[in-house]
């Protein structure tokens, strides 16, 4: 139950327009990435609310067809 | 569902620290579970660890009790934390070793 990398970035970046996404695919099995998500919509709100804007923007992937994402959230300089 | 959510929030009221995990402190199933427990013998703290593997109602309920898809998920008296990213997040910023001293005093 892999997912393409490039369709995650789709789907975060439909619910935040403004986010930079950088993708690393850790495992090379299109199941196991790294990402690190920077928008201005996560400023002012706490890492467990930023996390939960991307798992959002994901619907209920996380945890099914999307096994491991190891996520890095940031507010723009 | 409605019993799970008591029996979670049975769990996280009666213990300070504690991590819903795949797997045991000793023996974890999964790589995200073991990096949490590591984070947490580092910070020195004593836990409470829940297997979601042997229990599946927990396992189900979790994700619902705080609305967080994943697990590993913490919680300090009776709170939610986070998952193993952000765990990692707040050990690097020493935020997550302040937040066990402070409610905890460990």
């Amino acid at each position: 139950m892999a997912m393409p990398a490039a369709e995650i970035e789709a789907l975060i970046k439909a619910a935040l327009p403004d986010a930079s996404v950088e993708i690393r695919d850790l495992a090379g099995d299109g199941d196991h990435y790294q990402a690190v998500v920077t928008s201005s919509a996560f400023a002012g709100k706490s890492r467990v609310q930023q996390h939960k804007l991307v798992y959002e923007a994901l619907g209920n992937r996380m945890g099914g067809a999307l096994h491991a994402l190891q996520l890095t959230t940031a507010v723009p300089n | 569902m409605s019993d799970a959510n008591e029996r979670i929030s049975k769990i996280v009221n009666e213990n300070e620290v504690v991590l819903f995990m795949k797997g045991t402190p000793l023996f974890p199933q999964c790589g995200f579970s073991s990096r949490a427990v590591a984070i947490l013998e580092h910070c020195g703290t004593n836990f409470e660890s829940v297997d979601v593997l042997q229990d599946a109602e927990v396992r189900q309920g979790i994700k619902a009790f705080s609305d967080w898809p994943t697990i590993p998920q913490l919680y300090v008296k009776g709170e939610f934390v986070g998952g193993s990213d952000i765990m990692m997040e707040m050990y690097e910023a020493g935020e997550l070793q302040q937040l066990l001293a402070d409610k905890v005093g460990s």
